[in-house]
Parts: C-alpha cells; sequence; structure tokens
C-alpha cells in the first residue's frame, strides 16, 4: 500500500502531535475542569470570564492524587504559596509541633496525627474544644462518625484530602516496636 | 476504500491526539450558598475553597472572621457583607474587589443545593 505524501505528512504531524500530548500528560497529568463545565457555574455568566479557572493556579502547586490533586501541606512548607496567616494584627498566629498517636484502630494501623500540619493552616479553636477535647484520648472518635462528617470528616472529605486515602492518617504499622501501650 | 482509509488515518490520528479527557466532578471543596440568594432573587453563590486557600490559611476566615465549618452553618446577608462583616471584610475594594462585582459571587446555576460540593471518592461529608 502507497500512501501519498499529503497522507505521509498528515500521520507524521498527528503523530508528532499524539507524542507531544502524551509527554504532557506523562509529565502532569492532572487536569481541571474549566468554570463553565464543572456543572456549578452559570456558563452564561460573563463574569466567569474574568475568573481564575482552578487549573490555572493549581497546576503550579505540588501534585497530589485525590482532593483538588494538589498537596496543599508541601506548597505552604516548600512556599510554593505563602497565604496569610491573620488579617488583624492583635491575632495571636499559633503553631503547634506535637505528634498525638491515636491507638484505638481496630485492626488498622495507628493513626499519627500531626498538630504542626494542621496549625500551620488552622487555629486551635476551629478543633478545640468544639470537635475534640484538649486531653487525648477523651474525645470518642470513630471512623463511621468522621465518614458522617464529625471529627477529622468535618474537614477530610469536604475540603482537605478525602477519606479514601486511609493510609496518610492510618500511618503507623501496629506492629511498630516500642511503642508503649497507654489506651485501653 | 483504500482512499478513503488514507484520508480518514490521520484525521482520525489527530481527532485521538486532542480527545478530551473525561468528564469529572466539579473543584474539590467547593461550596454553593443559596440560603438567601434565590430566593431574593439573585443566582446562588459559588464560594471556591481552592482559591481562597491560595491566598489565605483557614484561619483566617474560620477563625478571624468566625465562618463555621459547616457549610450553611452561617447566615450571611448582604447587609452584612456591605458593613464589612463576613466576606465583605476583605470583598470592600481595598483587600478584594468590592459587592458590588454580583456576577463574580453569585455565578451559580439556578437550583443548587447550599452544600459541599466536588467531592472527589467518597463525597464525603458533602453528601449529609
Amino acid at each position: 500500500m502507497k500512501l501519498s505524501r499529503s497522507c505521509m505528512v498528515g500521520l507524521l504531524a498527528s503523530g508528532l502531535l499524539g507524542a507531544s500530548s502524551l509527554y504532557l500528560w506523562a509529565a502532569d497529568s492532572r487536569q481541571w475542569k474549566s468554570l463553565e463545565k464543572d456543572g456549578l457555574h452559570d456558563p452564561e455568566n460573563p463574569a466567569l470570564k474574568v475568573m481564575q479557572p482552578p487549573g490555572a493556579a493549581l497546576r503550579l502547586l505540588p501534585p497530589d492524587s485525590a482532593g483538588n490533586l494538589v498537596n496543599w501541606v508541601k506548597a505552604l512548607r516548600d512556599r510554593y504559596i505563602n497565604p496569610r496567616t491573620n488579617l488583624y494584627e492583635t491575632t495571636q498566629v499559633r503553631i503547634l509541633d506535637s505528634d498525638i498517636l491515636m491507638k484505638r484502630t481496630a485492626e488498622m494501623p495507628y493513626v499519627l496525627f500531626p498538630h504542626r500540619a494542621h496549625t500551620e493552616w488552622l487555629d486551635c479553636s476551629n478543633c478545640h474544644e468544639k470537635l475534640f477535647k484538649s486531653q487525648a484520648g477523651t474525645t470518642p472518635v470513630n471512623m463511621l462518625a468522621i465518614l458522617q462528617g464529625q471529627y477529622c470528616g468535618q474537614c477530610h472529605g469536604a475540603v482537605s484530602f478525602p477519606l479514601t486515602e486511609c493510609n496518610r492518617c492510618h500511618s503507623v504499622p501496629r506492629s511498630s516496636v516500642g511503642v508503649p501501650q497507654t489506651a485501653k | 476504500m483504500l482512499k478513503l482509509l488514507k484520508h480518514a488515518l490521520p484525521v482520525l490520528t489527530i481527532a485521538f491526539a486532542l480527545s478530551p479527557v473525561p468528564e469529572a466532578w466539579s473543584e474539590y471543596g467547593d461550596v454553593v450558598l443559596n440560603r438567601r440568594s434565590e430566593q431574593a432573587g439573585m443566582a446562588p453563590v459559588v464560594f471556591p475553597h481552592w482559591f481562597h486557600r491560595v491566598r489565605f490559611r483557614c484561619k483566617v476566615c474560620h477563625s478571624e472572621l468566625g465562618f463555621e465549618m459547616r457549610a450553611g452553618a452561617n447566615d450571611v446577608t448582604m447587609n452584612e457583607i456591605v458593613q464589612g462583616k463576613f466576606c465583605g471584610t476583605c470583598h470592600n475594594g481595598e483587600i478584594a474587589w468590592s459587592a458590588e462585582n454580583c456576577g463574580l459571587c453569585h455565578s451559580g446555576l439556578p437550583g443548587l443545593k447550599s452544600r459541599i460540593h466536588g467531592g472527589h471518592e467518597t463525597l464525603g461529608p458533602g453528601r449529609w
């Protein structure tokens, strides 16, 4: 079968196009929907033209596999972004650097809760004392409640990484040596 | 047949290379506020968490400004916003564009319910 010259050029061009799009896909396969097609914004609204589409901002940030497809904690730590911590000068910006090991996790790996990653974004009062008591081990956290939007589920599954990412919280193997037994 | 194939092949290859990715959800963490909007004849408000958290940490709105961390729990009125409360703390023409730009917030499709949209896999609390 002899292909005509124009056909060959066409094939070559499309091949190159395909290869380049494949390269871009492999480099960063993240895709965000345009505002016009997200099912929330009214595509007839003229203001959409001046709004920043998610992909324009988020593709510059370190990737993740879920949620906004952005690793927000890393984005902050590595200073991809430096969002404001306060509007009022009198506000005390509080960071707490302590981890809590939660061991009542049935057969799942233990949960290691990092205060630092949370307080870099949130204030103590966002969780304490309403969602969680300050005294470790006194709040009856359980997965069923979390899945219904209580405790950690207030944010995880809504704005922070979703509840499909089990091992990001359940990160400490039960067989860990040297972990003191505290909780009954 | 062969001629048809000659012409169709490049077209098909290009079409394949440019084919759009499958449709996904709206952006994770987008909140629709429609407690009052449509009743008052305005389009529902779409609040993009991703846009705001690039610029402000959660604690600014959820601690300093007093926004409850539950979609639908904040009974925000336009009056309060114009007086500089809630969204109006920044949306005053100084920190961010002012409340006169109605369509930038009131940008949602008619009939949307007040809740968190854009659930990624579990839908999570957005479902309840």
